[in-house]
């Protein structure tokens, strides 16, 4: 009996701590080829566009009406007891804080995230990854690195981005909708902003960009079973990374923002 | 020049390769033939280091690849040119950039002058004016041959054809036969040839040798399979059902 149940937790946990065994593989190999010449620039770069610039239309729409919502809803919530005057406050510090690299990081995810675990799941069932190796070149070097750093480079890019549309887009709704005094919104958003605040939002998106293409990589590399195999590393490409970056976020928030 | 012993490997419970051992010499062309399912891909990824043996070794001009480290295996494959059942080509770069792909990361060549390279290259397999065309607009037949081009791009000692015409018609399986055969004269190279296409097998091969039950069952001349006494080469090369040759998933 004891044995059985020993079986069936083993049984259970094999899959899952497979999983992390070869995604910490697979980031030891990245960090250590991302080290080494020759540094595929053309590829970085070409990456940096699908995954930063190519991401920009959605992000700037999700950023600017979080922004917009976050205003109307904070400010109908904190008339109750008259505290509309720290509606700006709450924007500012929701946006750098928290929403900026959070949605941002979901966005792409979503997006390019998706396209990564797909485009590399079809390259290793097509035998693409086979010959890339027969000819001799590394494909963890040749694929996961650029896609690596373009996340760790352009999610905190994106996050900026998100941050002031998100400020801006509170700053229409209170003053030109709500009528809240200009002057009086700006400095309630600068007055208890600190550097501290957006500096801590990149460090998570950095670490997001991270996250979410090496498991989208992964995902893809490993993938088995043809066509239906490319559809399930895609989802559980956008599922795993979607999970990953709303975990780490609250220990990542708890730690960095003591 | 290529040498298997007693390789072993499994997947999970499947004991695919047994204990294979062979031996190719420089310049040979050997087939292995083999029904689907016989581990046959698996013998030639062993051979390029794509997949380690769990057991026995695989040595490249006297070299183990198991003990040799990445950079070791890379310099190895150098000596390599590929064809892949599929092609393999890689859909996002043009029909030249796949052909140059191996001269554009391990020489100093400028893009022109690998343009030329590849050029030539397809010229050689019979392609003509294609080069700026992308992978996903060409035929079956056409995308082996870029596969061919660019399996020769480097000059390889050794090429390993997976299933070479395999889904293609009768005409366009037997024009890549005829390659396979003219970079043979032309190049000199040594190849290995994985197939279940009998036809091509006796017309490229110098040695055929039989992969059934994870070994190799039967190596000979083409003259020698063909007159063989052994009853699976027999059923096998003379594709009949009926025989020792059990079918997995089929009663009979």
């Amino acid at each position: 009996m004891i044995v059985r149940i020993i079986e069936f937790i083993g049984a259970l946990l094999e899959g899952p701590l497979l999983g992390l065994g070869r995604i910490i593989l697979l980031l030891g190999s990245t960090l250590k080829l991302m080290a080494r010449p020759p540094f595929e620039m053309k590829s970085v770069v070409k990456q940096m566009l699908e995954i930063g610039v190519n991401s920009l239309p959605v992000v700037l729409i999700t950023a600017v009406f979080t922004g917009m919502v976050l205003a109307l809803q904070s400010y109908t919530g904190f008339k109750r007891f008259g505290a509309e005057g720290l509606v700006g406050t709450v924007v500012a510090l929701s946006m750098t804080r928290e929403l900026g690299p959070v949605l941002s990081a979901l966005i792409v995810t979503g997006r390019a995230g998706a396209a990564i675990a797909a485009e590399v799941g079809t390259m290793r069932v097509t035998e693409q990854i086979d010959a890339l190796e027969a000819m001799a070149t590394n494909p963890v070097k040749y694929l996961v690195v650029p896609r690596f750093m373009s996340g760790i480079v352009m999610l905190p890019a994106l996050a900026i981005v998100t941050d002031i549309v998100g400020i801006l887009g509170g700053y229409v709704v209170s003053v030109l909708l709500l009528g809240t005094n200009s002057r009086s919104y700006l400095r309630a958003t600068w007055d208890f902003l600190q550097v501290q605040d957006i500096y801590n939002g990149l460090v998570k998106a950095c670490f997001f960009g991270a996250a979410f293409t090496l498991i989208s990589c992964y995902k893809g590399f490993y993938t088995t079973g043809g066509a239906e195999g490319v559809g399930r590393a895609t989802t559980g490409a956008v599922v795993y990374s979607s999970m990953t970056i709303l975990i780490s976020d609250y220990f990542l928030s708890a730690w960095l923002f003591k | 020049m290529i040498e298997l012993r007693d390789v072993h490997k499994s997947f999970g419970e499947n004991h695919i390769l047994r204990g294979v051992t062979l031996r190719v010499e420089r310049g040979e062309s050997i087939v292995v033939i083999g029904g689907s399912g016989s581990g046959k891909s698996v013998l030639l990824k062993h051979i390029i280091g794509l997949l380690e043996p769990d057991r026995g070794s695989v040595l490249i001009d006297s070299a183990d690849l198991s003990r040799m480290d990445e950079d070791g295996l890379h310099e190895v494959r150098k000596k390599f040119g590929m064809l892949f059942q599929s092609a393999a080509l890689f859909d996002s770069m043009k029909v030249w950039e796949n052909v140059g792909f191996s001269l554009k990361r391990h020489t100093r060549m400028n893009d022109s002058e690998i343009r030329d390279v590849a050029v030539r290259k397809l010229g050689m397999v019979g392609l003509v004016g294609i080069e700026d065309v992308m992978p996903s607009q060409l035929s079956g037949g056409m995308r082996k041959r870029v596969g061919l081009a660019r399996a020769i791009a480097m000059e390889p000692e050794i090429l390993l054809y997976d299933e070479p015409t395999t889904g293609l018609d009768p005409i366009m399986a037997d024009a890549i036969n005829d390659l396979i055969i003219k970079m043979r004269e032309t190049l000199h190279v040594t190849s290995v040839t994985i197939t279940h296409d009998m036809k091509s097998a006796y017309k490229i091969a110098d040695t055929i040798a039989m992969l059934y039950n994870g070994v190799i069952i039967a190596r000979g001349t083409p003259a020698e399979i063909r007159n063989t006494s052994d009853p699976v080469v027999s059923q096998f090369i003379e594709g009949r059902a009926e025989g020792p040759i059990i079918l997995e998933g089929i009663e009979k």
